[in-house]
């Protein structure tokens, strides 16, 4: 089971955070700190595993935004690997060619996007182009379009 | 009123800001606006400032107060209102504020709405965030959902259930009806949630498992077979674009399969068979040239080693690791490795055909992969391998970095211990390792190792001479010279008699091994343990040695007024046994019999040496000039920690290019041709304060100093030496050891020396070793002095002397100015 994941810039800006496990906003706070510190001290020669208290860490760097994924330590690491790659492309494939810039804009479609790809945890859709049909349609839904435009100029 | 303004106009806006404060600022003129808004009980706008509320939070601001507007959206009939709504109750609820239990009835109108987006949102926030509770509430609902016909549903059902049953684990035996046709299922996202499903179900109860194993499933055949099939297609059938990694079909789905497989198989024959021929088969076929491919073949091995699988695919299983260790990418061979190691202690043959690849990992540049690659060759060191396994490790102990020195020493104790092949290999090893990493052994060791020393009888001379030559060039590593100075102790006999059968016996004359010891115990490089260590070995020697008992005694009765109250204890007593006990002396000092082998704590008997000293109080002297270090107290303390002082974790800096960094290199290659050499100096960073030289970290290097002493003084019979040492990590730092002689007939007494220096310098003075110059130069008082000298100028010193003598008091002036360049350029 994912028990938390954080996307984060390269200097440390939280652009998401998502809990799979209840802990006091204290201690939210305090973990983000440090695992923030943990990840972008390592450098590239390093693997993509860090071990952190009883759980593994599981992060990879796309251009300036860092996903990081805590798992147990029965989770297949190089499997969440790809976990994290497919959302990215999901990512991708909703906002057409994404940027750091599209997650901060429009964190709650990330948002929304995350939780059609993964419920407790755990995924819930393997097909790319189901999870994507299911926002887009959620988006029709709709009422105030002018809130919520997919590319809105910035 | 106007209209608030918009969430992507205010995260532009915020984003505008210059200053932490000018963003707090924004923020809490939006917050209150916000609030009004709230206050107003406004509907239309209601869900863009909670939006707006969201990412503040997300900034790291307080946003408690959206708390019930969040309810109030979701209670809401508008989808944009909901989807908010659910969402912040997923960011800023959770089941401590009594508040969540609110949203259980919209949770459960939701779950029953006509839309499925709907639904969805609902199954999403209780499969996420809801409490036992309002799991406890809702599970009805979630059991009747898990049924329906509509896939989108089904599956986001399935994940909320395995979210009630991790909550309420009771609550499990009533999804178990409608599990029974869960996998006829086409659709892969049902198919994935119901395997994770089963997976919970069976993981949590092992009456879950057994039923799942046995019984038939709705399509008449049981769960096993199932999977296997469901797997099989998965990997036989043609591309398929929507589930399509990189040519493999849905390994998110293969994956979980394997797992549970794996789950059922485990301890159970007849499952483990009905899955031989496919995990055979995923093993052979996977494609490996991606992360992908890998990902499936770990989870593949995973489940081989953990089932009751024949040999033959256990075998295929650690090849497939095997082959992993060479892989490129790191990431496998971490993987590789941590899985090597849970199956090392039941497949160790297997593994065993791998030890040399995994002892090439020692070498990567990944700190977790050289930890994994330690343990594992640990664990396959044996009888038949010793020899060239401890010669690799050694290598990796000599370069690895300092957070494993004391566990990868304690290793190769361990290990030579147990597979020595012979005793002198074993002495050999023992020492190279005191010689490496000397100040990284664990404080245990030293008793262990001398223990071992003593019970090796044909090895003793060898071992002393040995010794000897290891801390004749350099005595700072602790444990290393304590082992030692306890070795000389005992075997001095043998090591003047030049009775060497291994190696060719040195020349050693009675006053030299004395002279050995005596500049251990004075060093300042010494811990106050060592020093025991060195003064008990000198006194068991007025029974080995012959021609040089009075100095002995002369050494002895002069520790008898020193500072340090164990070791002035010590002397106390055994000038006393000079004294009043002489016909008692050699009994008490004979060679130690062989000893009980005892467990890890070490041999109780070993009383003359040290089992805990107490703590010295130090008392240094307030330097005349220069600045007190503020926390002294501190500074003391790690002091008297002795040879177990921790290295500093490294910091992340890479090693420093400087004029100490080449020294380093320079130790580096003299360590590989196997000459005793101190361990390189560790990265600490730039102390600020002196004291810190003075732990047991070889940061002086004596060798590399070679620079002139001096003779600062020498009036009316008094006569004061300078030796400098320049350290290897700080080169603004020098320390001076002034030496106090007396050619006069009478002893001084109640000696003081002060010193001072120029504005640009700093100056600390430790405490002297004692405050008496016996005449006729048959002792000395030595102190240390450490100046700070951060602009390298010239150094000039003005000391000051008061002592008794013939009776009266003696004071005078002097400058000091012949400093040698060395010293402070």
């Amino acid at each position: 089971q994912i028990h938390f994941i954080l996307l984060f810039s390269r200097q440390g800006k939280l652009r998401l955070q998502k809990w799979y496990t209840t802990l006091p906003d204290k201690e939210k706070k305090k973990i983000i700190r440090e695992i923030v510190q943990i990840i972008l001290s390592r450098n590239q020669k390093t693997s993509s595993f860090v071990d952190w208290k009883d759980l593994k860490l599981v992060y990879k760097r796309y251009a300036s935004l860092y996903f990081c994924c805590a798992i147990e330590d029965q989770d297949n690491e190089l499997l969440t690997l790809e976990v994290v790659h497919r959302y990215v492309e999901l990512l991708d494939r909703y906002f057409g060619n994404v940027c750091e810039l599209d997650i901060i804009f429009n964190f709650e479609k990330a948002y929304f996007i995350l939780d059609e790809f993964i419920i407790g945890g755990e995924v819930q859709e393997t097909s790319k182009k189901i999870a994507v049909k299911a926002i887009e349609d959620s988006d029709m839904l709709q009422e105030t379009v002018e809130e919520y435009m997919n590319k809105p100029a910035f | 009123m106007p209209a608030p303004i918009r969430l992507r106009e205010l995260i532009r806006t915020i984003r505008t800001a210059r200053t932490q404060a000018e963003e707090r600022e924004m923020i809490q003129k939006e917050c209150a606006a916000i609030r009004s808004s709230f206050r107003e009980e406004d509907n239309t706008y209601r869900c863009r400032n909670v939006a707006k509320l969201l990412y503040m939070h997300m900034l790291g601001y307080p946003a408690h107060f959206g708390q019930l507007e969040c309810l109030k959206l979701i209670a809401s009939q508008k989808f944009t209102d909901k989807r908010i709504g659910y969402l912040g109750a997923m960011l800023l609820l959770d089941e401590r504020q009594d508040v969540h239990l609110l949203m259980t009835n919209c949770i459960k109108n939701d779950l029953n709405h006509s839309t499925q987006y709907v639904q969805g949102l609902a199954l999403c926030t209780l499969g996420c965030m809801g409490s036992s509770e309002m799991c406890r509430d809702l599970a009805g609902e979630v059991e009747k959902l898990l049924k329906t016909s509509n896939s989108y549903l089904r599956k986001k059902a399935a994940l909320c259930a395995v979210h009630v049953i991790r909550k309420v684990p009771e609550l499990m035996e009533m999804f178990l009806p409608a599990t029974k046709n869960l996998l006829n299922e086409k659709n892969h996202g049902v198919l994935h949630t119901s395997v994770v499903l089963l997976t919970e179900m069976c993981e949590r109860s092992p009456d879950m498992l057994a039923h799942f194993r046995k019984v038939r499933q709705l399509s008449s055949s049981q769960l096993v077979p199932q999977l296997v099939r469901i797997l099989k297609n998965l990997i036989m059938s043609g591309y398929s674009p929507e589930h399509d990694v990189s040519g493999i079909s849905d390994p998110f789905l293969q994956v979980r399969i394997l797992r549970l497989l794996r789950i059922l198989g485990r301890n159970d024959d007849d499952s483990s068979e009905a899955m031989n021929d496919i995990l055979a088969q995923v093993a052979t076929n996977t494609e490996t040239s991606k992360n992908v491919g890998n990902a499936i073949l770990y989870e593949t091995v995973l489940t081989i080693m953990d089932i009751k699988s024949e040999s033959g695919l256990r075998v295929l299983a650690i090849n497939i690791l095997g082959r992993f260790l060479l892989n490129n990418d790191k990431n496998i061979r971490y993987v590789a490795l941590t899985s090597l190691l849970k199956t090392v202690q039941t497949d160790h043959n297997a593994v065993q055909r791998h030890r040399s690849t995994i002892v090439d990992c020692l070498k990567d540049l990944d700190v977790s992969i050289k930890r994994r690659a330690m343990e594992l060759s640990f664990a396959l060191v044996n009888g038949n391998n010793v020899r060239g396994m401890m010669k690799e490790l050694l290598y990796f102990l000599d370069s690895c970095e300092p957070e494993f020195k004391a566990d990868c020493a304690s290793g190769i104790f361990l290990a030579a211990e147990k597979y020595a092949p012979s005793k002198r290999w074993h002495i050999d090893t023992i020492m190279r390792v005191l010689t490496t990493a000397g100040s990284y052994v664990r404080d245990d060791a030293v008793p262990n190792l001398i223990q071992l020393i003593t019970n090796s009888v044909e090895m003793h001379a060898y071992t002393v001479q040995r010794l000897y030559k290891a801390i004749l060039g350099d005595y700072s590593q602790q444990p290393l010279v304590q082992v030692a100075s306890w070795c000389i102790g005992e075997y001095g006999d043998l090591l003047v008699s030049g009775q060497c059968e291994e190696e060719e016996p040195i020349q050693v004359t009675e006053d030299e091994v004395l002279d050995i010891l005596e500049s251990v115990l004075i060093s300042n490089m010494s811990a106050s343990v060592t020093r025991g260590y060195a003064l008990t070995a000198i006194m068991k020697l007025s029974t080995r040695f012959t021609c040089t008992v009075n100095r002995i005694k002369k050494v002895v009765s002069i520790y008898g007024s020193s500072i340090d109250v164990e070791l002035q204890q010590r002397a106390v007593e055994y000038n006393a046994l000079f004294k009043k006990y002489d016909h008692m002396r050699p009994a008490l000092l004979e060679r130690m019999p062989v000893m009980e082998k005892v467990t890890t704590n070490g041999p109780a008997e070993i009383v003359q040496t040290n089992g805990e000293t107490e703590t010295a109080v130090l008392e240094t002297k307030p330097p005349p000039s220069g600045l007190q270090p503020a926390n002294q107290a501190n500074d003391l303390l790690d002091l008297l920690g002795g040879s177990d002082i921790p290295v500093i974790p490294t910091a992340p800096t890479s090693k420093p290019v400087s004029a100490g960094g080449e020294l380093l290199d320079l130790l580096g290659d003299l360590n590989l041709t196997g000459s005793p050499v101190s361990a390189p100096a560790p990265q600490i960073a730039q102390p600020p304060f002196l004291l810190d030289g003075l732990t047991s970290q070889p940061l002086f290097n004596d060798i590399a100093a070679g620079i002139p002493s001096i003779t600062a003084y020498n009036k009316n019979g008094l006569k004061i030496d300078f030796t400098f040492e320049r350290s290897n990590t700080n080169p603004s730092v020098t320390v001076i050891t002034i030496q106090a002689s007396n050619s006069t007939e009478l002893d001084m007494t109640d000696f003081v020396f002060q010193a001072a220096v120029p504005k640009t310098f700093q100056l600390q003075l430790l405490s002297p070793s004692s405050s008496v110059i016996p005449a006729f130069n048959s002792g000395t008082i030595t102190q240390v002095i450490k100046v700070l000298n951060p602009q390298k100028q010239q150094l000039r010193m003005r000391i000051k002397l008061t002592y008794n003598h013939k009776g009266s008091a003696m004071q005078d002036l002097a400058e000091v100015n012949n400093f040698p360049p060395q010293s402070w350029q």
